[in-house]
């Protein structure tokens, strides 16, 4: 007998998307997560703006990463301009990109993930009889904004940013208002690192390739060279060539691969892969989720971006720290670049490897544009995954085996606002 | 009886229903006043009736134009949340290219499933009650009509230009810097957090209503700008579709 499950406009994640799985004789058939987010074409949008104009009007591709969209957009515009920011620049610029991977980890955290494991359909149940979790959520969810409003001038599509630096500084005063905020928020990661210690994660294993940025010294965040767990270590440029981005009838989001096959980015494999850059205390706390740093568990999806919270946090202290001893003035680039150009940079998003490629010509207007975004590279993982647990659920009541396939795929955190707009470079 | 309300998005960044939820140290009160009964980003449940509908986002395709229509019928209120919903927005920068191009363009192929049509602001498609305007809205503006709402009065938008906010700041003009700024016909609300930012104003919360616009376009070719460039300007956020 021949049976069709599907999940319509999944809930609890970012953007819009089915999952239809046909099922034959007690066996699965096909599984398809089909994104159905309508195209937007941005980059094609962006053709001809001057490169002043470009992160500001890139940066709605996406509400939850506009931090990362303008960060990947100024420095591939720069790169292709010729323009070196001053090197105080880049700990501002990090700071700002921890203050939203913070605030994006928290909200999935807290109000997408959690009600999987605390048995409710959605955080707002839990508003009277748990109000000191509600409340804490949002306590925590406001000091990432903080970040975000201080050094970017608010939460989302951010103001202070430019190509060369920043048009407006944060206050000193600001800043250590902020730092204390910070110090503030540590007792409530506490309660909430045991609340994750209490779920039950599911068992399962399946490997992949974890691909993720490597930066010397620190955590990955903004750089030029690209590793995985199969041992490629790349530069940008020569990792974005060897992605080859297909269409496929089911989805309005392309999907990535390269001549290996699929591969996942994101918190987990940032964490499986840059483990002994973390903090003491966030490598302390993967011990008391009990993360192994090989797991192959895509579930430990949300133990990695615990850990990474308390990691971001603790940098961003030092961060602070680091801008109040060594403050600097105006950050704006002030020359204007002359000629045009070729620029691929790459960031880690919250949800993993983001890539913008741009073309510029003689004046600076923009010729062409490519990006590609961390769940257009998951989006076959996440395929894979469900086709390798289905047939452990198959005898499931329907309920419950879409309960358990929508907690894996929240375990990604799939961000499908943004997964519509990837491309092949814009043709002329 | 709590206020029964939701949010809901077709084509845009949800960055409008994220800036509800970043009102962190407002919304523990917000939800003793109201019941969100359907959030989809956020909550597995559904409801039948709302009494406010909260939508972001423009429409593309004639199924997210059955869906709008579907959540106009069940919901006493609708508004439009943010740019994309009230005037299209971002997604309107594609409107002088043939949608075919633009595909071509992005995905080289013009199979069926991504075929979309110039996208629509909410009121081109169903009744629209009120607007909150901005890329993203003003979290601040949002609790006023809310509040407005609660209290079945007519929310109402300054009718002034961003020019006001941002001089009773005291912040520089962006035009001494040499700036284009769309501060002087640009409605207020968002207490000119872009130019405090030390950018200019973009046009994000669409036209004050009855705009000087000929001394303004004076104005902007006494700073040596092209006619494309004024065009380039009001473009951003379909600014220009207004006027």
């Amino acid at each position: 007998m021949s049976k069709k499950i599907a999940l319509n406009h999944l809930t609890r994640i970012e953007g819009h998307a089915h999952l239809v799985i046909d099922k034959k004789a007690g066996k699965v058939e096909s599984c398809h997560l089909e994104v159905i987010e309508s195209p937007r074409f941005f980059e094609a949008l962006l053709r001809g703006r001057h490169f002043s104009d470009v992160a500001p009007i890139v940066a709605r591709v996406c509400g939850v990463c506009s931090i990362s969209h303008t960060m990947a957009s100024l420095m591939a515009t720069e790169k292709a301009l010729n323009i070196t920011p001053d090197p105080r620049v880049k700990v501002l610029r990090r700071l700002l990109s921890q203050g939203e991977i913070l605030q994006s980890h928290l909200l999935q955290l807290y109000f997408m993930a959690a009600p999987d494991y605390l048995g409710i359909p959605s955080i707002f149940q839990l508003l009277n009889q748990r109000n000191d979790l509600f409340s804490r959520a949002l306590r925590l969810k406001r000091t990432a904004n903080r970040i975000c409003e201080v050094v970017g001038g608010r939460a989302v599509h951010p103001v202070t940013t430019a190509v060369g630096g920043f048009s407006t500084l944060p206050e000193t005063s600001e800043l250590k208002i902020l730092r204390q905020e910070l110090v503030d928020a540590l007792p409530d990661l506490e309660t909430t690192v045991e609340l994750f210690a209490s779920f039950d994660f599911p068992e399962f294993s399946r490997p992949a390739e974890q691909v993720c940025l490597q930066q010397v010294g620190q955590y990955p965040l903004h750089s030029d060279r690209v590793i995985s767990s199969c041992g490629i270590d790349q530069s940008v440029e020569q990792f974005k060539d060897s992605i080859d981005e297909y269409i496929v009838p089911h989805s309005t989001a392309k999907m990535a691969r390269t001549e290996r096959g699929h591969y996942s980015v994101g918190a987990l494999s940032r964490v499986k892969n840059s483990f002994s850059q973390l903090s003491p205390m966030a490598q302390k706390v993967a011990a008391v989720l009990q993360m192994d740093p090989n797991t192959n568990n895509p579930y430990h999806g949300l133990k990695a971006r615990l850990i990474e919270v308390i990691h971001f946090v603790e940098e961003a202290i030092h961060a602070i720290d680091d801008l109040l001893l060594h403050s600097f003035n105006s950050a704006r680039a002030t020359a204007m670049p002359k000629g045009g150009g070729q620029g691929i940079a790459a960031v880690e998003a919250p949800r993993g490897l983001l890539f913008h490629a741009y073309t510029y010509d003689q004046n600076g207007n923009l010729e062409t544009a490519d990006c590609i975004i961390p769940t257009a590279q998951n989006l076959a993982s996440i395929e894979a995954d469900i086709e390798a647990l289905l047939p452990k659920l198959l005898d499931l009541a329907d309920a419950e085996l879409k309960r358990r396939v929508e907690t894996l795929i929240r375990a990604y955190d799939p961000c499908l606002s943004c997964s519509t707009h990837q491309l092949q470079i814009a043709i002329k | 009886m709590k206020t029964r309300i939701g949010f809901f998005d077709f084509t845009g960044c949800e960055g409008c229903q994220l800036t509800v939820m970043n009102l962190e140290n407002d919304l523990m009160q917000v939800l003793q006043l109201v019941e969100v009964v359907e959030f989809r980003e956020l909550m597995s449940e559904e409801a039948n009736k709302l009494d406010i509908a909260f939508i972001e986002g423009s429409i593309t395709r004639k199924k997210d134009r059955t869906r709008l229509q579907e959540i106009r019928k069940r919901s006493k209120i609708l508004v439009a949340l943010g740019a994309c919903a009230d005037n299209g927005g971002v997604n309107l920068l594609a409107n002088h290219e043939e949608v075919s191009t633009l595909r071509q363009q992005v995905y080289s192929s013009n199979a069926a499933h991504l075929l979309t049509e110039t996208p629509l602001p909410l009121h081109k498609v169903v009744d629209v009650n009120y607007r909150i305007p901005g890329c993203p809205i003003d979290g601040r503006e949002f609790l006023a009509v809310l509040q407005a709402l609660i209290l079945e009065r007519d929310p109402e938008l300054p009718n002034f230009a961003v020019c006001v906010e941002c001089k009773l700041a005291e912040y520089p003009c962006s035009f001494d810097y040499g700036e284009i700024c769309m501060g002087p016909i640009t409605r207020a609300g968002c207490h000119a957090v872009c130019i405090d930012g030390g950018d200019r104003c973009r046009g994000c919360r669409g036209l004050v209503d009855n705009p000087r616009t000929s001394p303004y376009q004076k104005v902007l070719e006494e700073h040596g700008l092209t006619v494309q460039d004024i065009l380039d300007q009001y473009r951003t956020f379909n600014i220009g579709e207004e006027l």
